[in-house]
């Protein structure tokens, strides 16, 4: 091939510059490409509140309502267990829920507004399981150090039952409090914080 | 004239396609070591394995609906209404179990013989690359029976991504394209099971073919066979791999499909290893299963990342067991390739390495409880240990010298065809029965054959010393 009188640096330039048109316009399609694997409008929308009803509810009794396709517990908690709950700061890894997640009203020992009344995503911090709820104390497949609280079945993380995770269990932080208020005394709305109440 | 009419279409496309070329050298004129054993019938196994899941897996797509509200339910349906349906489905589950036993049983024989070893590094890389797609489409394949482990399995695995700091998150939510594992889920998983990780994996699969006819393959005694060649420039030690390997290897198709329809008609859930007890609970995403476990292909890595009490740790110690078998070729400083002219310093790490990861993956199918977590750590910790020690103990060990012609082993089976006799004979002997039967005029006795307590601790002691000789 004769070569001779052909620009080199020409040649290396336009071939540098449809490489990087190239690669800008390949970006730019990525974009929308990987952008659409995003939970869609309709997902988004999908997280309505939800009201529950707790006027029926026993001490002691767990119920559980489906809020953005998760599951939330509502639980009654005794006096008993709210006193436990004091006396387990010293084998929790969190127990004043400072790297957990919580709306502010939740932050306090008993991780909730009232304090019989805890609202918590059921699904562990770890690995995304559903613990199982185990209110009685020293079952002898959990041990002695047992004092009621949920368990994780799938990779054995303690919870108490304020939802604060003990230490040394695979679960990194205590479970999630979803934004929640109370319509009445006997009502509760989940996925509205206690600030907006004209929501 | 017909005959000629018949060449002369054969030619057409000869002279536009070069079929007899790619025949030759493929096939015809491909020359493989002839010292294969039993255990290089795992190749072809897992091709047969693969066209086996893009038949039935094809067949599959016609009745099942990607739909977290149908898919639990057309599972059921292909199950009972769809003609043959049963059989599709229980080719596919079981060809996935298959699959994974022939490409470990692969994997070893790679190890075993040094196959992944200079010249060999890029078919050992394909290969690995092979293996995490598959890891990817039987996880992803799992999801779509919406079954109770199929959502709560994915839940765990999607979840695995949210350790990782900063992007894990988004990371995570945007794998799941919703809050939590769902509809959106289901269809892309079907999505990437069905057309993106099966194109993959035939171009890796071919890639990793590609790479094998290039250098040519290993064997058991771990020689360059192409250095000693004939005037014709044929590998002494070569045959040609058809018809050679073609018929051996459709010997090994018959022994397998035994084995494989036999679980297909008489164990299809294979005790909850196959298919999950579980699994055939619809999915509720309200409620965990009170015993989780990944199916048995997945449990060592499973049991390694339970055994690290830490979450981000955990996924990094799971990563990482498959990230030191891409590395295996640069941590072998070992220049000897076969297992029979190694040092015993590697062959008693091997053993370790087997026994840790067998443990592991039994472990990963158990619940969790403190001394079943104990022996997980310390067969994770043997895991590494076979890894990252091996540039260290590689160089230590004292090899054998190895032979420049390929050997001739007796085979597994005419070794027990030869010794089992003499090995019973020697453990038990014939005695009369007591009493004595029959009348003065006719007496006899009944012989039967007894256990000889010297002559099976006698065989016991060689047994022992044998596999002693054999870790030498």
């Amino acid at each position: 091939m004769n070569i001779e009188g052909v620009d080199k640096s020409k040649r290396q330039f336009l071939t540098t510059a449809l490489t990087v048109v190239g690669a800008v316009g390949t970006g730019y399609l990525a974009v929308p490409f990987l952008a659409q694997m995003q939970p869609s409008v309709k997902a988004m929308a999908a997280g309505a509140p939800v009201t529950v009803d707790i006027s029926k509810m026993e001490t002691g009794q767990l119920l559980r309502v489906e809020w953005r396709g998760k599951p939330v517990w509502v639980l009654n908690r005794t006096q008993a267990v709210l006193d436990t709950l004091k006396s387990l700061d010293n084998e929790l890894s969190d127990p004043r829920s400072e790297k957990s997640s919580q709306p502010e009203s939740s932050k306090n020992p008993y991780r909730s507004i009232k304090p019989e009344i805890l609202v918590a995503v059921g699904l562990c911090t770890h690995l995304g399981c559903s613990p199982t709820f185990r209110p009685e104390i020293a079952p002898h497949d959990l041990g002695e150090r047992w004092k009621g609280g949920f368990f994780c079945p799938c990779h054995g993380s303690w919870f108490d039952l304020a939802g604060r995770v003990y230490s040394g269990v695979p679960a990194p932080t205590n479970l999630e409090i979803p934004p929640y208020r109370y319509i009445t005394d006997t009502q509760i709305i989940i996925g509205e914080s206690a600030g907006d109440k004209s929501a | 004239m017909k005959l000629n009419r018949f060449a002369q279409s054969g030619n057409w496309i000869l002279d536009r396609f070069p079929l007899a070329q790619l025949w030759n050298d493929h096939m015809a004129h491909y020359y493989a070591p002839k010292n294969f054993n039993i255990w290089y019938f795992f190749g072809s196994l897992a091709l047969l394995v693969m066209v086996n899941q893009f038949a039935t897996g094809i067949l599959l797509t016609m009745n099942y609906k990607p739909d977290a509200k149908l898919a639990f339910d057309s599972v059921e349906y292909i199950m009972r209404d769809v003609n043959w349906g049963w059989l599709i489905r229980y080719m596919h589950s079981t060809g996935a179990s298959a699959f994974f036993i022939v490409v470990y049983l692969h994997m070893f024989r790679g190890i075993m013989y040094g196959s992944f070893k200079q010249p060999r590094e890029l078919i050992w890389i394909f290969g690995m690359l092979i293996f995490v797609c598959l890891m990817a489409e039987a996880f992803m394949g799992y999801l779509l029976p919406w079954g109770q482990m199929s959502y709560w399995g994915a839940q765990v695995i999607i979840s695995l991504f949210s350790a990782i700091p900063v992007i894990g998150d988004d990371l995570s939510l945007w794998v799941r394209g919703d809050y939590v594992v769902s509809d959106a889920t289901l269809n892309r998983f079907f999505a990437f099971h069905v057309i993106a990780v099966p194109l993959v994996l035939v171009m890796l699969v071919f890639m990793h073919i590609v790479a094998l006819h290039e250098v040519g393959s290993n064997n058991p005694d771990g020689i360059d066979i192409k250095k000693l060649k004939d005037v014709n420039g044929i590998p002494l030690d070569g045959i040609p791999f058809h018809p050679y390997y073609t018929v051996k290897d459709l010997f090994g198709v018959g022994v397998f499909l035994i084995f494989f329809t036999t679980v297909i008609f008489y164990m299809p859930e294979m005790g909850g290893y196959f298919l999950e007890h579980a699994n055939f609970i619809p999915a509720d995403p309200m409620k965990t299963p009170e015993h989780i476990a990944p199916v048995w292909y997945f449990t060592p890595f499973y049991a390694i990342l339970r055994a690290i009490p830490d979450k981000f740790a955990g996924v990094i110690g799971m990563g990482g067991a498959i990230v030191v078998l891409f590395l295996l070729p640069w941590l072998d400083r070992n220049p000897v390739r076969s297992i029979r002219y190694r040092g015993g310093l590697y062959k008693k790490a091997l053993l370790l390495f087997i026994i840790s990861f067998v443990s592991l993956g039994y472990l990963g199918t158990q619940p969790a409880t403190p001394t079943a977590t104990l022996f997980a750590r310390i067969f994770t910790a043997v895991y590494f240990g076979f890894f990252l020690l091996m540039p260290l103990y590689t160089r230590w060990e004292k090899t054998k010298p190895v032979p420049k012609r390929v050997t001739d082993h007796h085979s597994l089976l005419e070794d027990i065809e030869e010794q089992l006799p003499l090995i019973i004979e020697e453990m038990t002997e014939l005695k009369p029965d007591r009493p004595e039967i029959g009348d003065a005029a006719f007496r006899g006795s009944f012989y039967s054959r007894r256990a000889k307590l010297g002559g099976v601790r006698h065989v016991a002691t060689r047994l022992a010393n044998s596999i002693k000789k054999s870790l030498d």
